[in-house]
């Protein structure tokens, strides 16, 4: 085996090398999972909570104060499911946003691809997503909602994208994360307002305004959750919403590998 | 036969642009804000850690890297073990590479024991199948095996190096970095450690590179050794040569009780100072004589006496002020210092002394003018073993059972 040592030059996916390493990346992943919900009392209950508190306010405040109308698929349902890509993009965000710096001692200390620092911690939030899915499935059975057979596409086509553009943002912010540290207090208000970008309470078929919807359609979640949903009503998914999604996820994607690709060389230097 | 390792004309260059290493996104706001406003670029500082280097190592080669602190020996090992970047030239490493800058590296406190060595030996780069393999040998080398269920935050820091200490030990690679990682923890299990890896390198010819103050560990375990300076490569041969080239060089401050200013100047304070027992056992006093110049006799001035060690490191800072000692109005143009109980590790070490007008404004200095030597009584601490690298200082201590 021979390694050369060389000024940073040009640029590689890096994917064999990565391949080498999968290991450390199952060793990190099972890490995090087992620390979280070792540190947590409540374990696994915490991931349940979380999006069933979510969905019982949402569903209180508009689907009972202000009546968004969701026919055929019923309110608590149709949040739910938006809630469950909702939480798999955020927590797979901040997670890999934050990781650099959170394993920081060990960038310095030990060689390893750096991009297994984000793919793993991302993997954690797919852990939660997991148990969601299973409140999901659960509340589809309490509500009598059919869950048509194209799911099998359907499902996974809405994660991936969610995992696409997470993967893109995730990186493109731990490498930022480590040259600009004060960057990561811009997250938690970034998600905030994409949040609210996103049709997780409410239908993008909704928006009266064609120019804001397409201008919603930019965000990738708004195209995962339209995927998502798409077994539930069993119509047509609304190609306007998921086109441009998926074209902004994979530019995401692009530009969030090659800006970590880029800069990770330095990241000891910083970190 | 190939090197195992080629280096050719490596350099490392730092910028130095803010205090912190990373930079605020606000001050790069700001920043470029005051940068349309005045038109003109803020300079950077630039800083070579390494310069120059080229070095082959063969393979078997016990290499040490010695120097002082900020010579760049880690920078060093840091860019073979690919953690950053060199900014010039190259380097060929032809073998597996385990390093070793730290010990227990990615150690968890909520995990245990056994889920530790897992997570550790695979940050170091050996393969779960070999960590299941060399598993029962890890926990036996360690001696925790009672407690290898339990978190490791429940483990005292004694147990926590232990278990780091046999991880690295079981390392395997044709290449083995380590730094500095056993100047800490205690000395028998790391005799222990020491022990194993040069059982291993001598028998499968492992190519070890290994930094360290621990000149005696240095000597022990290598064949070969670098001693690299400012981030130049000073001299490299036998280890016996290399520690002999650079002990004489950090010595190369007087080995003299004695010093005698030659060709002073009106300006200059200090004429000659002396220690008067420069040979004195662990706790003992200092006796210290300096003679100035007269016309400082009635000004109030900040005199500092320093404490350096052969390796160039500061160990203590004494200043008259300490002892609240005005130098207003002297009856004569001297003064005497004892500098009380001097609980040092066993050792040689000089003075060096400053005059000031204030902590701020040199008056006068003289690095390392007089030397001392401390040696070991075995009435203030009884141990046999000699002192980790790093340790500087003795704690008296009282010992009982209950």
């Amino acid at each position: 085996m021979e390694t050369k040592i060389h000024p940073p030059s040009g640029f590689s996916l890096g994917l064999k090398e990565l391949w080498q390493y999968r290991e450390l990346f199952f060793f990190f992943t099972w890490r995090d999972i087992k620390v979280k919900y070792k540190q947590t009392s409540l374990g696994i209950l915490w991931a349940l909570l979380q999006p069933l508190g979510m969905m019982l306010i949402f569903t209180f405040i508009f689907s009972k104060t202000w009546k968004i109308d969701t026919s055929p698929v019923q309110y608590p349902v149709f949040v739910l499911a938006g809630l469950i890509c909702w939480n798999l993009f955020n927590a797979s965000v901040s997670h890999a946003g934050e990781s650099m710096i959170k394993n920081a001692n060990i960038i310095n200390k030990i060689y390893f691809p750096r991009l297994v620092i984000p793919c793993s911690s991302m993997l954690v939030a797919l852990f939660d997503f997991l148990v969601g899915l299973f409140i999901f499935i659960v509340f589809c059975i309490i509500y009598k909602q059919p869950i048509h057979w194209t799911a099998i596409g359907y499902f996974p086509a809405g994660i991936l994208v969610v995992f696409l553009a997470a993967f893109g943002a995730g990186t493109f912010l731990a490498a930022l994360n480590v040259k600009y540290r004060d960057f990561r207090y811009t997250i938690p208000f970034l998600l905030q307002f994409l949040f609210f970008a996103s049709q997780v309470i409410y239908p993008l078929q909704l928006v009266q305004q064609t120019w804001l919807k397409y201008v919603l359609a930019i965000n990738p979640v708004n195209a995962a959750i339209e995927l998502f949903r798409q077994p539930l009503h069993n119509t047509a998914p609304d190609m306007t919403i998921i086109i441009p999604g998926i074209g902004s996820a994979l530019l995401i994607a692009v530009i969030g590998l090659y800006y970590f690709r880029k800069t990770e060389a330095y990241f000891a230097d910083l970190a | 036969m190939k090197p195992a390792i080629e280096i050719r004309n490596l350099g490392k260059q730092y910028k130095l642009a803010t205090a912190e290493p990373y930079l605020a996104l606000r001050e790069m706001i700001t920043g470029s804000v005051k940068k349309i406003w005045q038109g003109h670029k803020k300079s950077t500082e630039q800083f070579w850690a390494l310069q120059d280097i080229n070095l082959d190592i063969l393979p078997g080669e016990r290499l040490g890297i010695i120097g002082r602190n900020g010579a760049g020996k880690s920078t060093l090992l840091k860019i073979i073990s690919r953690i950053t970047p060199p900014t010039t030239g190259h380097a060929t490493i032809r073998g597996r590479v385990g390093s070793l800058l730290e010990v227990g590296t990615g150690f968890h406190p909520e995990l245990t024991g056994w889920e530790n060595i897992y997570l550790n030996g695979s940050i170091l780069g050996l393969k779960r199948a070999e960590i299941t393999r060399q598993l029962d040998a890890i926990i036996d080398f360690s001696g925790v095996e009672k407690f290898i269920n339990t978190p490791l935050k429940h483990y005292s820091s004694g147990m926590q190096l232990r278990l780091a200490f046999s991880v690295a030990a079981h390392l395997e690679p044709e290449i083995l970095l380590i730094d500095e990682v056993l100047a800490v923890g205690d000395m028998e299990f790391q005799k222990k450690c020491l022990g194993k890896m040069e059982e291993v390198s001598k028998k499968d010819g492992r190519t070890i590179l290994f930094v360290s103050h621990h000149l005696n560990s240095i000597m022990k375990l290598c064949t070969k050794a670098i001693w690299i300076d400012q981030g130049k490569l000073q001299f490299t041969g036998p280890v016996n040569e290399t520690i002999g080239q650079y002990t004489r060089s950090v010595q190369s401050g007087s080995s003299d009780s004695v010093y005698t200013r030659d060709g002073a100047t009106d300006d200059s304070f200090f004429l000659s100072t002396e220690i008067l027992n420069p040979r004195i056992y662990i706790g003992e006093d200092l006796a210290v004589r300096v003679l100035f110049t007269e016309k400082y006799r009635k000004r109030r001035l900040v005199i500092n006496i320093n404490i350096v060690d052969e390796f160039d490191q500061l160990v203590s800072h004494i200043i008259n002020e300490d002892d609240g000692f005005s130098t207003e109005n002297l009856q004569r143009n001297s003064l005497s210092v004892t500098l009380k109980s001097l609980n040092l590790v066993p050792g040689k070490y000089f003075l060096s002394f400053w005059a000031g007008l204030d902590m701020l404004h040199t008056l006068d200095k003289i690095e390392k003018a007089v030397a001392f030597e401390i040696s070991d009584q075995h009435t203030f601490t009884k141990r046999i073993a000699p002192f980790p690298g790093t340790a500087k200082t003795i704690i008296q201590s009282v010992w009982q059972g209950g």
